[in-house]
């Protein structure tokens, strides 16, 4: 069967072959490393050729998550891709959309930073995937892909996310991710949607009126303060709902553990060997992904922590989900951190020393 | 005569487009908003596309437009509309989709977006309010603005060593390759709200017969800006405007009656 076929590719180019099997209607997207190989794969593909999906260069990342909102706005699938300095140029258009409730994708293949910052990897956003980057209350749904396989997966899971609560969702990759080969079966083909199936599974969607049914209108402004109030307060309920059934972790050799090391996305991956070469020299350590990292899995976290002697988190940053890991646990074990920055990927042993030293030896 | 007799559908002359429905309209009175809101709602109407049609609001005073005209709407961040048209008619190409754009959006916040979807030639139909000031936020400087005028921002009149020079942007969509029809219009009278009419209806043809981008400016007034009656507004209007914002097809590649 060929959807079963094992190819071996780029996270980058997994997103794009993903989009045009999971019945992508369209993406818009503007270059920008590490991540303009989603671009190049889908023009080279020409899915308009034979899905239909439309693939558009736009004049910059401002227009293309605007374009994501009009798509998505008219009931469409549709996603970008950028990277940090790009994805901060998208924060308008993605507050927007949580407001209007739009149902867009958008992948993060991150980059060091601040500013221009590097081209190298990093996970240094996650401060603005989590809370928000754009203005007002809203949450966008955050998945991490750890491998090339979940940048494959992920794709068709963000768009059924997005069309179920009408939310922006969010994959927060890296350059590690994006850039690194590795096998992958790539999802089975999924039609898209036909006319009569869109208008069935959006009926609020802008896409002309038939007489039925009163005009659609997908906008996020309200002058009324009391209209609005209810709005944002119905807004705060959907988060709830996804807060309650949509949290996604992975636990890897924790029930035996003293000590948990809390990673995500490629420094998960890295703190895969710190954990096997810590139990080499005696120390039993497991580790702990959140999956989704909004919503975060913090009830999960709380749980594990119970009679452990200590957390590491290791993040490629300064310091950012160690916030919500210290929230969980909220003071009942020690949380440290590890990080490297400016686009420095850490060696297993620097994250197995960090723990030693923070934790065991401390 | 009785107003039964006046109403009579034998007696009619005129009638409001049913696209419009009875919303009280948030524009000022003496606006050029309102008659280029209904002359839309009649071309949709006349082209048999009320169910077929995606309209784009902006921010500006035309923020609302969603209220007035009985079609699906999306509003789009300042700026952005024509991104946003971009992308619902690449997804649904048999829709008539049009942004509609005051100056501030078009040819200040959102001028990459004006200038590339133009140029493009996405199959879209862009309409321009230019009334040479920021109405909504209160009567600041516009892109538009002319020298010499006087707006909240440049109350001393607008001066090119400070402030640069009116932005012309419909001359310079005239010379984009992916346009196929620019026009500049104006609603002041009834003869130019016909041409206004044929002018937009023409944009609209050339977008669902797939000819390229058009932009149809229409030179507008503001007399709660201008802090001058609607009658001085359009006195004015004539005086000052149409000798920078000429009147005409500026580019016609369509063969379009």
């Amino acid at each position: 069967m060929e959807s079963q076929e094992v190819k071996l590719m780029k996270g980058n180019e997994a997103i794009a072959h993903a989009a045009i099997r999971c019945g992508a209607d369209a993406f818009f997207g503007y270059p920008i490393t590490p991540q303009s190989e989603i671009i190049e794969t889908l023009a080279a593909l020409k899915p308009w050729e034979t899905t239909g999906m439309v693939v558009l260069q736009a004049e910059s990342e401002v227009a293309s998550i605007n374009m994501v909102y009009g798509g998505a706005g008219s009931g469409k699938r549709v996603l970008t891709t950028s990277s940090s300095p790009g994805i901060a140029l998208m924060q308008e258009g993605i507050s927007y959309m949580a407001g209007a409730e739009l149902p867009g994708v958008f992948v993060n293949v991150q980059r060091g930073g601040p500013g221009l910052g590097t081209i190298q990897p990093s996970q240094g956003d996650y401060f603005q995937a989590t809370r928000g980057g754009g203005n007002g209350d809203y949450q966008v749904i955050v998945l991490a892909p750890a491998s090339v396989q979940e940048m494959a997966d992920f794709v068709d899971l963000a768009f059924t996310l997005a069309f179920r609560y009408r939310n922006p969702a969010m994959i927060l990759s890296d350059g590690v991710i994006g850039q690194m080969m590795e096998k992958v079966v790539l999802p089975p083909m999924k039609p898209r949607r036909t006319e009569e199936e869109i208008s069935k599974e959006c009926p609020w969607a802008a896409m002309g009126r038939p007489k039925s049914r009163k005009p659609n209108i997908i906008t996020s402004l309200e002058l009324s303060s009391e209209v609005m109030e209810k709005r944002n307060i119905l807004l705060q309920e959907k988060y709830a709902e996804i807060e309650a059934k949509e949290v996604r972790c992975e636990m890897h050799q924790c029930e035996d553990a003293d000590y948990v090391i809390v990673a995500f996305g490629s420094a998960a991956r890295i703190a895969e060997k710190s954990v096997e070469l810590l139990r080499e020299e005696g120390i039993k350590v497991g580790l702990f992904r959140p999956i989704t990292l909004w919503p975060f899995p913090s009830k999960e976290i709380v749980e594990l922590s119970k009679g452990k002697k200590g957390i590491l988190v290791a993040e490629i940053n300064a310091g950012q989900m160690v916030q919500d890991v210290r929230l969980a646990v909220n003071g009942t074990l020690p949380v440290e951190h590890f990080g490297r920055l400016g686009g420095i990927v850490p060696d297993p042993s620097e994250i197995m020393e960090a723990l030693k030293s923070k934790l065991v030896n401390k | 005569m009785t107003q039964n007799d006046i109403i009579a559908p034998e007696n009619l002359v005129y009638s409001k487009p049913e696209l419009m429905n009875d919303t009280t309209m948030h524009y000022c009175p003496g606006c050029s908003h309102g008659e280029v809101h209904k002359l839309i709602a009649e071309i949709i109407e006349e082209m048999g596309m009320a169910e077929k049609t995606v309209g784009v609001s902006p921010v500006g005073c035309a923020v609302f437009a969603y209220r007035y005209l009985d079609i699906d709407w999306e509003e789009a961040a300042h700026g952005r509309a024509p991104a946003v048209a971009t992308a619902i008619k690449r997804c649904w190409p048999d829709r008539l989709v049009f942004s509609y754009q005051g100056d501030g959006d078009l040819a200040c916040i959102g001028t990459a977006e004006t200038i590339h979807a133009l140029n493009r030639g996405e199959h879209i139909a862009i309409i321009f309010i230019n009334n040479a000031i920021y109405g909504m936020t209160g009567g600041q400087m516009a892109p538009t603005t002319l020298i010499g005028q006087k707006t909240s921002t440049c109350p001393y009149g607008r001066d090119p060593e400070i402030h640069g020079y009116p932005l012309n942007i419909t001359e310079i969509a005239a010379h984009l390759q992916g346009t196929c029809y620019v026009s500049r219009q104006s609603v002041d009278t009834v003869a130019s709200i016909m041409k206004a009419k044929k002018a937009i209806r023409k944009a609209f043809e050339a977008s669902m017969q797939g000819l390229g981008s058009s932009l149809v400016e229409i030179v507008s007034t503001c007399n709660s800006g201008w802090k001058l009656s609607p009658v001085k507004s359009n006195e004015w209007m004539r005086e000052n405007m149409f000798n920078v914002y000429e009147k005409g097809d500026l580019k016609d590649t369509t063969n379009i009656k």
